[in-house]
């Protein structure tokens, strides 16, 4: 179960971004101050310590930074290679890591992607992103 | 200028290395020890600090010391990943210049191919927003790393292959290291893929292993018998944990490690005559050049074309035969110092790098997380 390896994990500061996930929302936080999106979620802005963070739907939209075909895969992910896991850039400015699924031979650096939201597990949904046609 | 010459290494060794069923990490790590105090000429009662990182024990000091029976009065467990052990010797060099202390023992042990030790912790924190997506860590970050360079400069996986096969013809010059038959270039793109665009001869070893490395003020130092290797000038730096969060993919913060160790050794790029590249993957030494400013960002694919790091190139590079060849037991930055530091003595016979005087010595650590560099010279 992929839920398990992070279960241990999910607390008061994330479970806000995890929640939003099951109802089909991808939220971020922004920092009051500053005025700078954030990911991962935090208690303290990284850019300016302020302490005045709050959650905000993302557009569900960007493009792809870097991404790797895997061909060794581990633990509950044994089965499935080969997958692709990638860094996305939002468009609000934040990088976070992924799936981005569809065809293989279409995915390259740059392109634009959107959201989807993939119930893995029961109750565990993830953002995995699609590209844009 | 040249950085004053307040603390030495005056002693090395490995342990048993490759494959070590039925040794602890605490074993190795005492057979390393034993071995590079002979090697100073010195005993365990001279040492009077001691460092070492691993995930073996809660605070592992407490447990390598007790097992050692040596009461330091001053220690370090920095581990900041396979770059801990270049970081011990700068904060040695540090503590002995503040005279804090005259000998410290640096050491690692690792199980890693018989029986690795269990790394997980209660909760993965700050791991939780990527570990669901099923990268293979850490090769899966470098190979995000290896897409990103290749995008944006044109690097190609033949360029990557260059470092694999220049480190493998060292390999064959060394007894010790694990894998010693030639290869090709086309053998590490022939070689299966494990996270494009890294193959499996893009990948460093699994193996076993511990070394040893003694650090000792001038004064200790200047009554050896073996000259001492001067620690000229040393730097460290992190840019990130997880790898969605390293600020650019293809700039480690070797950037600034390296800066701060040549302006404290006060020497230039081209006055280095052996160096020694941490090598968990093919793409980790390339994005290491170019941050260490050997040459420009983009341009480390050439810099490494055509076997310029092999013996007899112009850049002799990983000369034990890296961690893609030789042996890497998971955190593999102190069997850099062992090789350079053995380069500088002129104890390397087939693999000399003739006229050694000055060795840069670079660990890279997490998923390009911590950089820490070395410059070392003899008299
Ligand atoms: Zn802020």
């Amino acid at each position: 179960m992929i839920k398990d390896l992070i279960k241990s994990g999910i607390d008061e500061e994330s479970k806000p971004y995890w929640d939003g996930l099951i109802d089909h929302k991808l939220l971020i936080q922004q920092c009051e101050d500053c005025q700078q999106s954030i990911f991962y979620p935090r208690s303290i802005c990284p850019h300016c310590f302020s302490g005045q963070l709050s959650w905000f739907q993302a557009n569900g939209t960007g493009s792809i930074y870097s991404f790797t075909i895997v061909h060794q895969g581990y633990g509950p992910f044994k089965g499935e290679p080969p997958y692709v896991v990638g860094i996305v850039e939002l468009d609000e400015g934040v990088r976070m890591m992924t799936r981005i699924i569809g065809d293989k031979d279409e995915i390259s650096i740059g392109k634009r992607v959107s959201v989807v939201y993939k119930e893995v597990e029961e109750d565990f949904v993830l953002p995995y992103f699609q590209l844009i046609a | 200028m040249k950085s004053e010459r307040v603390a030495a290494i005056v002693g090395v060794a490995e342990s048993d290395l490759g494959k070590t069923p039925g040794k602890n990490v605490l074993q190795l790590q005492a057979q390393a020890a034993k071995l590079a105090l002979e090697d100073a000429g010195l005993t365990k009662h001279d040492v009077d600090a001691i460092f070492t990182a691993g995930n073996w024990a809660w605070a592992p000091n407490l447990m390598l010391a007790e097992y050692l029976g040596i009461q330091p009065k001053y220690t370090d467990s920095t581990n900041i990943g396979g770059s801990s052990f270049e970081a011990h010797v700068g904060h040695a060099a540090a503590g002995i210049k503040a005279g804090l202390f005259d000998v410290a023992l640096i050491t690692y042990g690792s199980t890693n191919r018989t029986k690795p030790t269990n790394s997980s912790f209660q909760s993965p924190l700050t791991a939780q927003y990527e570990i669901p997506y099923g990268l293979p860590t850490p090769v899966g970050a470098y190979a995000l790393a290896a897409t990103r360079h290749m995008h944006q400069y044109g690097t190609t996986s033949e360029q990557l292959a260059e470092i694999a096969v220049a480190t493998r013809k060292w390999a064959t010059l060394n007894e010790k290291a694990y894998m010693r038959e030639p290869i090709e270039i086309a053998d590490v793109l022939n070689s299966r893929f494990i996270a494009e665009p890294l193959h499996l001869l893009d990948c460093c070893l699994v193996s076993d292993g511990g070394g040893a490395v003694i650090v000792a003020s001038n004064k200790v130092a200047s009554k050896l018998k073996k000259k001492p290797v001067w620690i000229l000038g040393h730097g460290e730096s992190h840019s990130h944990n997880t790898i969605t969060n390293m600020p650019d993919l293809t700039m480690t913060s070797a950037r600034e490690s390296g800066k701060a160790a040549f302006e404290m050794a006060g020497i230039s790029h081209h006055e280095i005559d052996v160096a020694e590249i941490y090598d968990s993957f093919t793409i980790t030494v390339l994005l290491t050049l170019e941050a260490l400013g050997f040459c420009q960002p983009g341009e480390g694919g050439a810099f490494v074309s055509g076997q310029r790091t092999a013996p007899g190139g112009d850049f002799p590079m990983n000369t034990n035969g890296g961690g893609l060849s030789y042996c890497h037991p998971g955190m593999y930055g102190i069997f850099l110092l062992i090789e350079a530091v053995r380069q500088l003595r002129g104890e390397c016979d087939v693999r000399q790098v003739s006229d050694a005087n000055l060795a840069l010595v670079h660990g890279t650590g997490g998923v390009l997380s911590s950089t820490s560099t070395v410059i070392l010279g003899r008299d």
